[in-house]
């Protein structure tokens, strides 16, 4: 398979990410905007902006003091967007699975 | 001019919960909905069957907001409790057959938790054709619908 599904895909392997991806989905955002959103120290969180934007999911534009990342339209067949659809969808899954089931436990705590 | 794309990867996860517990949630028909679909506004469910058992089947078909009609259709292989299972299905989109897998979930002892390896072949068919911008569309929607889901 193209070099570009598997840099995507090693990209989407990781939680932060996928949740960044998710959150461009709907418009293009600052870093420190991103960055509002989870607990990691900001060097941290500009690794995983990098690693998005070198896998090419993700491009980034500084404006003054502000950087701001837009998702990047894949420039890719629709064949393998809809192979690394089939890969998200199985990681999304299992976050969601991990959620389940750590409810689950909170309810049998509880109950 | 037909064509088959193939392709396969490897997850591996690790969960907290035991062997025994991450496999009830593949295995019960009310365990697989919390995790596998859900409740959405942008999603209603058409068609839904839940068999697990060898020579079992499970369907799932919806219609997303924008008329796409999304279609799994699967069957079960192989199931070893607590252990593994082995199934393969197939995904229609707008009644086209677009990729046939075959997968296979390992479950590990890993300490107190379990080690998950899902490991899934693809062909992937010609149904996509012109359907793109429709299928990054599904992406989207599909991770939202993880977030209706009650925890």
């Amino acid at each position: 398979m193209p070099n570009q599904i598997d840099a995507a895909f090693a990209a989407l392997a990781d939680p932060t990410r996928r949740a960044v991806v998710e959150r461009l989905g709907d418009g293009p955002a600052s870093v420190s905007e991103l960055a509002g959103g989870f607990t990691m120290a900001m060097p941290s969180f500009l690794q995983h902006v990098r690693v998005l934007e070198g896998a090419g999911l993700v491009r980034t534009e500084k404006q003054g003091r502000v950087r701001t990342c837009t998702l990047e339209p894949l420039a890719l067949a629709a064949v393998e967007q809809w192979i690394i659809e089939r890969r998200r969808a199985t990681e999304a899954r299992y976050d969601r699975l991990a959620k389940f089931l750590d409810a689950q436990d909170q309810e049998n705590d509880h109950g | 001019m037909a064509e088959a794309v193939h392709d396969k990867f490897v997850i591996d996860r690790r969960f907290r919960q035991s062997p025994a517990r991450v496999f009830a949630a593949f295995a019960t028909e009310e365990g697989k909905a919390r995790w596998f679909s859900g409740p959405n506004e942008l999603w209603d469910m058409v068609d839904r069957h839940f068999d697990f058992r060898v020579g079992g089947t499970e369907h799932l078909e919806g219609k997303w907001q924008s008329g796409t009609v999304t279609r799994f259709d699967c069957s079960y292989h192989d199931i070893v409790p607590d252990s593994r299972i082995v199934y393969a299905y197939r995904m229609k989109l707008n009644g086209k057959p677009i990729s046939v897998n075959l997968c296979s979930i390992e479950l590990l002892p890993d300490g107190e938790g379990t080690r998950l390896l899902h490991t899934e072949h693809g062909i992937y068919l010609d149904g996509y054709e012109d359907n793109g911008s429709r299928l990054h569309g599904i992406g989207l929607q599909y991770d939202k619908l993880g977030e209706t889901l009650p925890d």
